[in-house]
């Protein structure tokens, strides 16, 4: 068995949608973030595959610019998640509705 | 002598074989330190340290230790989190004996010589915070949860010096790879990286060392183990195999940081002097590395523990922007040089 | 020996993934994605980009998820499993089933090139070198837009998390 990139793909696919999954299903604050970190990583998985198979380092330099981007989104948002406890003494999203009508 | 139906094997057989010593230099080096640092704290302190076991100087001392660390009783905590609390001190030693797999012993004596040598060993280093958390969490007891925060941000924090010190080596080489380093520290010690292109490389050189005290949490950055204020921090209650798990992971780490200094600054397997080469290079390697991990052991008995505050303090605010102006003066330097 | 190890890599990744979202305590979820990000850091090596790998280990499973950790043990969250599920849990799964299987299709109906092995073979392609010219020529502009970002996002959470007095 020949390891091409569409084995790369639908294993990035496949970890995407679990992390589809886990957004969807999930109310813990903590977890929904996770699962996002999940989706990121399949996009590094695919962008780095298509490098390899392009030969073309650009791919590679994206999921640089993605791990920098997720490590400034996790900071705020982990510190959302903080503030959010302090108030409401809850992680729970769904408890999380005042702006809603 | 060997069949050549076995010849594809052989590299295989060697890598094994190398593995094998490397494990097994790593045990002999925990329990000859643990029986040095005694020696060393006793006569700092102007005692005899271990003297019965064994007969000379107690030199069996640590073998007993050894020995009745594996015969003790294994307790797991009614209220300890049972899976993660077995799982934590293999994590926390895989990371440190990985480190081991790019330190370069001799001329041909390295692991993999990986072209991210050096990076790789910061990253798998990284691993061990995970393995401390998981412990301190795990253990639901809140000695052993405030050591593992503590050691978490200290750990977390001090990686930045130590990679922004590690990269000076890396900017007069060219190179991240171990053996590289070492092939452009050749002949005498004043090619070594200390001394050339001074003051910056030994101004890294300085901070290499502090910071990478505080990644092993050794004193004065011991706060995450402050026997006097938190028991025994993250391994508070690890008894038998388990807590000598962590503690062949502390001593593992402590040569690690050691032999990374010496890679890097001072000249590796390359001895003092171009004359002196008739001394193997492994001994010079490990030599340098033992003189460094013996300052370590000097440190703990001469300086006393710092404060939370003054820690992240001394991270943040003095060895990163003395870090930050080396690299870019180097860089400057590295330029104008060329 | 290609396919063996990116068949083990491919099933840890994706039971791993699963237990990120199976697991009801969140500190084993987050501890699972740790070795889904291990998995997929070692893809990166076999798809020849050390460089970017270790990166991945040191940014993603070192600061993280520490920083997942550190967050989850600050604020005791595992008190707070009860409601972990949402309402619209069948949906979800139906939903990222259906994603699964389009995307699988997707790949079918899209003839991509050379169904077997790689198309290029670039000698060098993931090393420091190759990485950091390409960095700092072509990508120099987003490089230090992403420098910018970070120091927001640092900006951010410092403000975020200071209590107000």
């Amino acid at each position: 068995m020949i390891i091409s990139l569409n084995h790369y793909l639908v294993l990035a696919a496949l970890l995407f949608s679990i992390g589809v999954a886990g957004v969807l299903t999930r109310r813990n604050a903590i977890i929904i973030f996770a699962s996002i970190e999940l989706m990121m990583n399949a996009v590094n998985l695919a962008f780095v595959a298509f490098a390899r198979h392009w030969g073309d380092v650009g791919g590679q330099i994206f999921v640089f610019f993605i791990i920098a981007v997720a490590a400034a989104e996790v900071a705020v948002g982990l510190a959302i998640i903080v503030v959010l406890f302090r108030h409401r003494e809850t992680v729970n999203i769904d408890k999380v509705n005042l702006l809603k009508w | 002598m060997i069949p050549t139906s076995l010849t594809p094997y052989l590299p295989l057989l060697i890598s094994v074989i190398y593995t094998a010593g490397v494990v097994g230099f790593v045990f002999l080096f925990v329990l000859f330190a643990n029986w040095w640092e005694r020696k060393v704290s006793a006569h700092m302190q102007d005692r005899l340290g271990p003297m019965e076991t064994g007969g000379w100087h107690g030199w069996a001392q640590a073998l007993a230790d050894a020995i009745k660390l594996l015969l003790k009783e294994d307790i797991i905590p009614a209220a300890a989190d049972r899976k993660l609390f077995k799982l934590a001190p293999y994590v926390v030693f895989t990371g440190s004996l990985a480190g081991f797999a790019v330190i370069p012993f001799g001329a041909g004596l390295i692991g993999t010589d990986l072209n991210i040598g050096l990076f790789y060993v910061v990253a798998v280093s990284s691993m061990v915070v995970i393995g401390i958390l998981m412990a301190g969490w795990a253990s639901n007891n809140k000695w052993a949860l405030y050591g593992a925060m503590r050691s978490a941000a200290q750990m977390v924090s001090y990686e930045i010096p130590v990679a922004l010190s590690l990269l000076i080596p890396v900017i007069m080489t060219g190179s991240l790879s171990m053996q590289e380093i070492v092939a452009a520290q050749e002949g005498g010690f004043w090619h070594w990286f200390v001394f050339r292109s001074a003051p910056f490389s030994l101004i890294a050189f300085v901070i290499y060392f502090w910071a990478s005290l505080a990644e092993v949490n050794r004193t004065p950055f011991d706060i995450p183990e402050a026997d006097s204020e938190l028991v025994a921090g993250y391994f508070t209650e690890y008894s038998g195999m388990r807590f000598a798990m962590f503690f062949l992971a502390e001593y593992g780490n402590m040569f690690i940081v050691s032999a990374i200094a010496a890679t890097v600054f001072l000249g590796g397997w390359q001895p003092l002097l171009p004359a002196l080469d008739f001394i193997p290079g492994p001994i010079w390697f490990v030599g340098k590395a033992m003189f460094l991990v013996f300052i370590q052991m000097w440190l703990r008995w001469t300086l006393p523990r710092l404060r939370v505050d003054q820690l992240m303090h001394v991270c943040w605010k003095i060895f990163m922007p003395f870090a930050f102006a080396n690299l870019m003066l180097v860089g400057l330097w590295q330029v104008l040089v060329q | 020996m290609e396919a063996f190890f990116f068949l083990l890599l491919a099933v840890v990744s994706i039971f791993s993934g699963l237990m990120v979202i199976l697991q009801k305590s969140p500190v084993a979820s987050v501890l699972f994605l740790v070795l889904t990000l291990v998995c997929v850091a070692a893809l990166f090596v076999m798809l020849s980009a050390p460089f970017i790998a270790a990166i991945q280990v040191i940014i993603y499973a070192g600061a993280i998820m520490v920083l997942f950790l550190f967050v989850l043990m600050l604020l005791n969250l595992q008190r707070f499993t009860e409601g972990a599920w949402s309402r619209f849990q069948i949906t979800g799964v139906v939903v990222a089933a259906v994603l699964a299987v389009v995307t699988a299709l997707l790949l079918r109906a899209v003839p991509l090139p050379a169904d077997s092995g790689f198309l290029r073979e670039t000698p060098g392609l993931g090393s420091v070198e190759a990485v950091g010219l390409s960095l700092f020529t072509e990508y120099l502009l987003p490089f230090e837009i992403a420098s910018f970002l970070l120091l927001a996002g640092i900006i951010g959470a410092v403000i975020l998390s200071r209590r107000r007095p």
